[in-house]
């Protein structure tokens, strides 16, 4: 197999908050039924993480569950084991009505870090981030592309967008970030 | 700025966050109709100036359609509702109604 490389392999830049490119990062698009008992048994095999509820990013052993739409799941795993856990999950669900792909080439990840990560992003979004909570996913746009970002913990938000608009991005959170730009 | 709430995600969503869809609740006349009811299909809309029923799709997030109604002249929101209705469900004609006694009610 090539060698995987993540969009801007690991850039960062330290503003008033640290914004890095996370890296390579395993994500799993998974959609079907959410209500039904197969595809809550798949997730618990490729994440070990609980169904998350509307809006919600749940975290289990081996990643993370984030809710898409009433339809769709996203799947943060391992990004050398995405390839093994999709094949799992495929073959779990079975005849069930459902959809499970390896998106994780298509994809490029950043954390905020610092006391002000929720203002960094509530810069490029018109979300509101301020309502934002660990354990809460919101999908919305940053400036004109379309971005979903959660909490890890109250000083690291978590912006996922897509591979394509990954320079672009990666703009926008060191503008957002740079020193004396701060609201607060 | 028009915040709408996504009755899917639960999130309220601003406009940026939308894509606008037009009149809601429209009745499709193909093949086999007649030219009026074709025109009146495809061109004659409402544009009402107060309560008006609209389709909005939640493009950046879950991305799916949904109903909103509405006022045009006021911009105040009475109430989101799912895609899979063909005209208003009673409690947001309520809502309205709670707001406008005196509106002539939907159609």
């Amino acid at each position: 197999m090539s060698n995987a490389v993540s969009a801007l392999q690991g850039a960062s830049f330290d503003g008033y908050c640290k914004v890095e490119e996370a890296g390579l990062t395993g994500m799993i698009t998974l959609r079907g039924d959410l209500a039904s008992k197969g595809v809550a048994k798949a997730v618990k095999a490729a994440t070990g993480a609980a169904m998350p509820g509307q809006g919600e990013v749940t975290e289990g052993a081996k990643g993370r569950v984030g809710w898409m739409s009433p339809d769709e799941l996203l799947l943060i795993v391992d990004h050398a084991e995405a390839a093994a856990i999709v094949e799992a999950a495929a073959k779990s669900l079975g005849d069930e009505h459902s959809l499970v792909v390896n998106v994780s080439d298509a994809r490029a990840v950043y954390r905020v870090k610092g006391a002000a990560c929720r203002e960094v992003i509530a810069k490029l979004t018109p979300a509101d981030t301020s309502v934002m909570q660990p354990g809460m996913l919101r999908r919305t746009r940053i400036a004109q592309i379309p971005a979903a970002f959660y909490l890890e913990d109250d000083e690291t938000a978590v912006l996922v967008c897509f591979r394509s608009v990954a320079q672009y991005a990666f703009d926008l959170l060191k503008d957002a970030a740079k020193p004396g730009g701060e609201v607060w | 700025m028009l915040i709408l709430e996504c009755p899917y995600c639960g999130v309220m969503a601003d406009e940026t966050d939308l894509h606008g869809g037009g009149e809601a609740h429209l009745k499709r006349f193909g093949p086999g109709s007649s030219d009026d009811e074709f025109e009146t299909y495809l061109f004659h809309r409402k544009n009402p100036k107060g309560v008006h029923f609209e389709r909005w799709r939640h493009v950046s997030g879950c991305g799916k359609w949904f109903h909103a109604a509405r006022n045009t002249m006021t911009l105040e929101v009475y109430a989101t509702y799912s895609a899979q209705t063909t005209e208003p469900p009673q409690d947001v004609i309520d809502a309205v109604k709670a707001k406008h006694p005196d509106w002539e009610g939907y159609k």
